[in-house]
């Protein structure tokens, strides 16, 4: 009799729940060591919902197909040397940031997700977390790829993997995505599952994506669409994760609702690089990092946890400071670049006059009277002939390992700090926000590996600050980092559009 | 709790225990209300050097870029240590006078607003 062929229920339930076995032998704690040490209670695993109901021979073919048209779209890209189409040579810049600040994390994402997949007890949240993990080596693939091209015509990209690991503002991302792997996996997942993924991703991927649409940059776009039906299913399945705990037990509410401030916290903190992004690195402008906190934040986040409120969740914590800084932040990170132009990775500039009103007109209670300054100082000192980069090194919070650079929003002009002391060791913050996150947990951030401190360690080579950027982080000094006036890659791209 | 292990008792690697500075001292120093330095800077320091030798080498090399440096009046500025008021000494030693390992030393120059007058 020939086999019949499996009805598409069977086939779901055979190749996901199926696959789960009962352990008549062996200790199942021992099987799932990570499930109970942070506190969170499961009653009943059979209450998962499935997300979404992908089977691995239908993921492999959905995804196979998608893969066919981008890399198509690629090699056209290559072809018709695309990178001649984007708006100039700052956009690039950008994606500097982007391979060497978020590709790496889609990476972290993928060996997080592997872990968590394997360490839930309950076979719903293994498989769906397996497929997001295979997602995720994807983005970072075709994250690569995409950008391959542009490597091969500006500075900047070719390391791209060792500096994600060593240079100093890369450890802010680095450490985040170290912190929630080295988290328990319902930390884990209300993390990135959540907290990243649902609540802040739009505020990560529309910027960029929008900001390559807007500046003629067809390979990211094209890779941005590749990836939107993976990152739906990921939102649904950040939001099932919560959903799932809060229903399990009353107990898991408070431990939910400690991790949710502390990831939107971290999770604002490093989005802080999108907003100097949004607001001063993309020549033609999507809108500005306000509106954009304003649309995905406020609006999109604040009807979502009105929907939790019946769980006895609230806004997180601090969200009211977030709303303030949202007129500062992206002025604060790009004069910390421009101003460490000689260290970073990537070409600063300032702004052009146009920009400066634009950004007064997006930013009318804030920038004229406190950041436009800082500009006009910069341009007098370059008309000087003596561009500003900055002397020494700055202190880091401990927490988020940012440069100590935002300010309190009670005095703008004034930095934000705050420290603990700790088994009679000082430790300092940007915020509230980060001082909290330590004082609970002070046994894991004091492993903080700091760069300047490091650096001072003698453990990045040296002595002298160009010795760690050529031989530590890999960087060419003196055509990767610098301001863009007169960089090789303002010098080619002038060559390639006959500008004098 | 000091942290959330899967192992009771687990106790994390201290990154940054002043044994690490090689006989130096991490100090942070910033000047209040003056943007154009994004952050307060961090300088390894003897912990031997008196307060004087911090005014006349470092404070230079922290903030000599600034076009307010020449005018700072060291005699008037305000000064915070580790968050309380604080009168240095200037032949004192960093030790002598409390400024340990990670220890913040602020100053704010009341006659001085800032290039434009904006905080910068």
């Amino acid at each position: 009799m020939a086999a019949k062929k499996l009805n598409i229920k069977d086939k779901y339930r055979l190749l996901t729940r199926d696959l789960d076995w009962d352990f008549s032998y062996e200790d199942r704690k021992q099987a799932f060591p990570y499930e109970e040490f942070e506190g969170i209670k499961i009653t009943d695993w059979n209450k998962w919902e499935d997300p979404f109901r992908l089977t691995m021979d239908s993921y492999w073919k959905y995804q196979a197909e998608k893969e066919k048209k981008l890399y198509a779209i690629f090699d056209a890209f290559s072809q018709n040397n695309g990178h001649l189409n984007v708006v100039d040579s700052r956009y690039v810049n950008a994606l500097k940031l982007f391979l060497t600040g978020v590709s790496p994390l889609e990476y972290q994402a993928y060996q997080g997700f592997a872990h968590v997949g394997r360490q839930f007890g309950g076979v719903g949240a293994r498989v769906a977390c397996q497929m997001q993990s295979l997602d995720e080596l994807r983005h970072v693939q075709t994250q690569i790829h995409a950008m391959s091209h542009y490597n091969k015509f500006f500075d900047g990209f070719q390391e791209f993997s060792h500096m994600h690991d060593r240079v100093w503002y890369l450890s802010v991302p680095r450490s985040f995505f170290c912190d929630a792997r080295s988290a328990g996996p319902f930390e884990f997942m209300v993390a990135i599952g959540f907290s990243f993924e649902y609540v802040l991703t739009n505020l990560l991927f529309v910027p960029f994506m929008s900001g390559a649409a807007h500046n003629g940059d067809m390979a990211t776009v094209t890779f941005g669409f590749s990836a939107q039906s993976d990152e739906a299913r990921h939102m649904t399945l950040g939001l099932e994760v919560i959903k799932f705990l809060l229903e399990q037990h009353e107990d898991n509410v408070p431990i939910v609702q400690k991790w949710i401030d502390k990831w939107f916290w971290r999770g604002t903190r490093l989005l802080t690089i999108v907003a100097m992004m949004m607001d001063y690195m993309l020549p033609n402008k999507v809108m500005s990092w306000k509106e954009a906190w304003e649309v995905y934040f406020e609006e999109a986040g604040g009807a979502l946890f009105k929907d939790l409120a019946r769980y006895g969740i609230r806004m997180p914590k601090y969200a009211e400071t977030i709303e303030k800084e949202k007129e500062h932040i992206s002025h604060q990170a790009w004069w910390t670049f421009y101003t460490h132009g000689h260290a970073a990775g990537f070409h600063t500039w300032i702004p052009s006059d146009k920009e400066l009103d634009w950004l007064s007109a997006q930013y009318p209670d804030t920038f004229d009277k406190y950041y436009r300054p800082l500009w006009e100082l910069a341009k007098e000192q370059e008309a000087k002939g003596e561009r500003f980069y900055t002397s020494g090194l700055p202190q880091l919070c401990q927490t988020c390992q940012i440069p100590m650079l935002f300010t309190e929003m009670d005095n703008p002009n004034q930095n934000s700090m705050r420290d603990s002391v700790f088994e009679d060791e000082r430790y300092h913050f940007c915020s509230d926000g980060c001082k909290d996150i330590f004082d609970e947990e002070p046994e894991k951030y004091v492993q903080s590996w700091l760069p300047v401190h490091q650096i001072f360690q003698g453990n990045c080579g040296g002595p002298g600050v160009e010795d760690v950027l050529s031989d530590y982080y890999k960087m060419n000094v003196g055509v990767d980092n610098m301001d863009i006036k007169g960089s090789p890659d303002e010098k080619r791209w002038n060559e390639w559009k006959g500008i004098a | 709790m000091p942290v959330y292990a899967l192992n009771p008792g687990y106790k994390g690697e201290r990154m940054d225990r002043v044994e690490n500075f090689h006989g130096n001292q991490l100090v942070y120093v910033g000047w209040d209300e003056h943007r154009m330095f994004c952050a307060a800077k961090a300088f390894p320091l003897p912990p031997s050097m008196p307060f004087a030798a911090v005014i006349e080498n470092i404070m230079p090399e922290a903030f000599g870029q600034h076009p307010e440096f020449s005018q700072i009046n060291w005699e008037t500025a305000e000064w915070l240590l580790d968050g309380e008021p604080f009168k240095p000494q200037l032949e004192a030693s960093l030790e002598a006078q409390g400024v340990g390992h990670k220890s913040m030393v602020r100053f704010k120059t009341p006659e001085l607003q800032g290039y434009q007058n904006a905080g910068v």
